[in-house]
């Protein structure tokens, strides 16, 4: 026996080291490093004789120096005067504002028109059908420049604006809302909501509790909404009223005070929201339609009407499926939103990779400095929703 | 003693059949559908009606110039008398045959793979990707043969959105297949940059990918190199493509059960010959809906070049309506061109559809 396991020990003799597979392995990274490692040497070296040539001198010190171009639309305060270091941020506002914005809205579209595609009435289920079908099949900057174009380039001039009472114009300059002058004591207000706010997650936490403890139910969503507007609510009367509005008025060429949204800023909204709603219907839907009919008859049986069957059985499992691909959806939303340089609204990638690079040339550092800033918004973006989803994923054993 | 006669059944009654039934638990079966369904027919009504109307009843449809259109309805005339342009863009007139030899060519490969029989199916679409393209080129670029030569800057219209998306997606299949099998690599290194360039790719827009391949690479590249304007942006596009077709192919990858993979490596084949042989046709087959679908967002972003002074559909679309000899007709122009890709994005993805429910062969447990 010994014998035999001695003479198989025998016959298996190392393999030549070009075909021992974790020399193998050394050898291949090794040279993938080295080709990198040369692709990037000779990019750089490259890079920089031909910037050399043309003049520009690499480094961020151009950050420092004055833009002298104007921005349509800046969040933070902005004029030629300021630095091509400030157009970085006014562009990252922009763009930040616009996704978070989608975001929010088509999110509640989608919801909205995800739940109507499985509604039992055929003529809601067949509209929203069509909705999708029509909405996601057309290219995005196809229907940006359309909204921007066809549409909003097409209202009427100030003087004859399309308006809402004394309070709401909309011409082919944007549209104008009143704008809000906070008066003094405003603060306490805001301080009160957000009391309002620690106020409603400790009920929350005082209801789970004593449901667990008596299975007595507390109605915390209404009292929720009653604490959410009854105080800051109350402070605001008691406070006697500190806001005031201030109305657009039509001057001698157009509308002049108030709150005036770009119509770049609209198309681009309108745009995004529909395109990315339509995306997110059908995970709606492909989420609701994933939780198995028995766990509705189960919620039945237990006794549930049909709202508890929705919030406490139906929702929370398709939530599991639809929170991944949702996440996606943000993601793509909010790189789409650099289709804005189509339309010229002064976004990220229309100010900063558009008019700053143009003016200075400093084409490495501005268009890294952009890529940085898309891969950060996806990393958070994505580190955000993985750990909503951590929290509703399932349990198991 | 009477026989028993079975008296005829009743018919059911008239409210559970037929268009009453149908009405009555589809539109009204309680208020609050009442209520949506009226809301939704007006809603129907009131769109549907009007753009009828401007679309087909008050159209112009025939005439030579913008005097045929009297602004009640659309002005199809335009989108007619500008169809050369939208399909060829700056071709020569006298060479739009070689994209029309490309267009049945492209039909021809197509049609057979769509089909359920079709003989040679496999061969065909080994020559759709791999000779097809060559014959394409030669013929698009000229310069050979007797051809006169055209160069890209004259490409343009529908004709230059398919030459992207179509290079877009054969140029980034092998590259994506070669990433993906890198993510899953033994080698950490491999594995490192695999993730990293599929995750850079991934988390940028595709018009800064677009950006850096028009404005960058030059510079990246020895001084004197000079790229043509449509190349720099089909390696864009490749690169940003590449990242997702990986993506989409690692999950055919991840779909094949190990043993597959034990069984290859017990029957003694090396790694190549493992996922040439064994790994890749099971995945690549089941991924084939997903590339579609790749294939499909492609095809809409195409239209992103336009911001890069490339001429697609979209493009030319943009210079038609500005034209002061056709006053007007934006809307047209860009119904027109949602109505092609819409057209095209529409039959690829029920393509796509049908495709993923004939290979769900049960293989899923």
């Amino acid at each position: 026996m010994s014998d035999l396991a001695e003479k198989a020990d025998a016959a298996i003799t190392k393999p030549p080291p070009w075909n021992d597979p974790f020399i193998r392995s050394i050898f291949f990274q090794i040279v993938a490093i080295g080709l990198l490692g040369y692709f990037f040497y000779s990019a750089f070296e490259n890079t920089l004789s031909n910037m050399s040539k043309s003049g520009i001198s690499t480094g961020f010190a151009f950050l420092g120096r004055e833009a002298g171009f104007g921005i349509l639309m800046s969040l933070i305060e902005y004029d030629e005067t300021h630095t091509y270091g400030r157009t970085f941020f006014v562009g990252l506002l922009n763009t930040a504002i616009v996704a978070f914005c989608g975001i929010i809205l088509a999110t509640i579209l989608g919801f909205i028109i995800g739940i109507a595609r499985l509604s039992n009435n055929w003529l809601i289920s067949k509209l929203a059908g069509v909705y999708i079908e029509i909405v996601r099949n057309v290219p995005l900057l196809l229907q940006i420049i359309f909204w921007s174009v066809a549409v909003l380039q097409a209202l009427p001039g100030p003087r004859n604006s399309m308006q809402l009472g004394e309070s709401f114009f909309l011409n082919n300059r944007g549209l104008f809302l009143p704008e809000p002058i906070y008066g003094d004591g405003f603060g306490i207000v805001v301080i009160a909501f957000f009391i309002a706010v620690a106020g409603t997650i400790f009920l929350k936490r005082w209801a789970k509790q004593r449901q667990e403890q008596s299975g007595d139910q507390f109605p915390v969503f209404y009292a929720s909404i009653g604490m959410l507007i009854g105080l800051p609510g109350l402070v605001f009367l008691i406070l006697g009223m500190p806001l005031s509005w201030e109305y657009a008025k039509l001057g001698r060429f157009s509308l002049t005070g108030g709150t005036n949204i770009i119509p770049e800023f609209m198309a681009l909204l309108l745009a995004l929201t529909m395109y990315t709603a339509a995306f997110i219907a059908e995970i709606v839907r492909s989420g609701i339609q994933a939780v198995t009919h028995g766990q509705t008859e189960a919620a039945r049986a237990l006794g549930l009407r049909n709202g508890p069957t929705l919030r406490l059985v139906v929702i929370p499992q398709a939530m599991r499926v639809i929170i991944p691909p949702l996440t996606s959806q943000y993601l793509n939303l909010t790189k789409n939103s650099s289709l804005a340089t189509a339309i010229g609204y002064p976004d990220l990638v229309s100010v900063f990779a558009g008019t700053t690079l143009n003016q200075t040339g400093q084409a490495l550092e501005i268009i890294a400095m952009t890529m940085a800033v898309y891969l950060t918004f996806s990393l958070t973006i994505s580190a955000i929703m993985n750990w909503y989803n951590k929290r509703v994923a399932l349990v198991e054993r | 003693m009477n026989d028993f006669q079975r008296s005829p059944d009743l018919p059911p009654p008239a409210s559970t059949v037929g268009v009453v039934s149908w009405l009555r638990t589809n539109l009204f079966s309680s208020p609050a559908n009442t209520i949506l369904t009226l809301v939704g027919f007006y809603l129907v009504y009131s769109l549907l009606v009007p753009a009828l109307d401007w679309a087909i009843f008050s159209a112009s449809w025939v005439g030579e110039n913008k005097d045929a259109c009297d602004h009640k309805g659309a002005c199809w005339v335009f989108i007619g008398q500008r169809l050369d342009f939208f399909i060829y863009g700056f071709y020569p007139k006298a060479e739009y045959w070689r994209i029309n030899v490309i267009f049945v060519l492209l039909a021809l490969l197509i049609i057979p793979q769509m089909m359920e029989n079709a003989p040679h199916k496999v061969l065909l679409a080994w020559f759709f990707l791999i000779g097809f393209p060559i014959i394409a080129g030669t013929l698009l670029l000229g310069g050979v043969f007797g051809l006169p030569a055209v160069t890209t800057d004259k490409w343009g219209g529908l004709s230059l959105t398919l030459v992207i998306a179509f290079v877009g997606i054969v140029a980034a299949l092998p590259i994506g297949i070669l990433l993906a099998l890198g993510r899953r690599s033994d080698m950490p290194v491999i594995r490192l940059l695999c993730v990293a360039f599929i995750e850079l790719w991934r988390g940028v827009p595709l018009i800064s990918v677009l950006f850096m391949a028009s404005v960058m690479l030059p510079l990246f590249m020895p001084e004197g190199t000079n790229f043509d304007k449509l190349l720099r942006a089909l390696i864009g596009i490749t690169m940003f493509q590449s990242a997702y077709m990986a993506e989409v192919i690692r999950g055919g990858l991840q779909a094949i059960p190990r043993g597959q993979y034990e069984a290859a490596a017990a029957l003694g084949l090396g790694y190549w010959k493992s996922m040439g042989l064994i790994i890749l046709p099971q995945a690549l087959k089941i991924v084939i809906p997903g590339i579609v679908n790749t294939f499909i967002a492609l095809f809409k972003d195409t239209t992103l070049v336009l911001i890069i002074g490339l001429f697609d559909v979209l493009a030319t679309v943009q210079a038609a309506i500005v034209d002061p000899d056709w006053p007007e007709v934006s809307t047209e122009g860009f119904i027109f061109t949602a109505f092609v890709f819409w057209v095209f994005c529409f039959t690829m993805s029920r393509y796509s559809i049908a495709l993923e429910r004939k290979l769900e062969t049960g293989h899923k447990r």
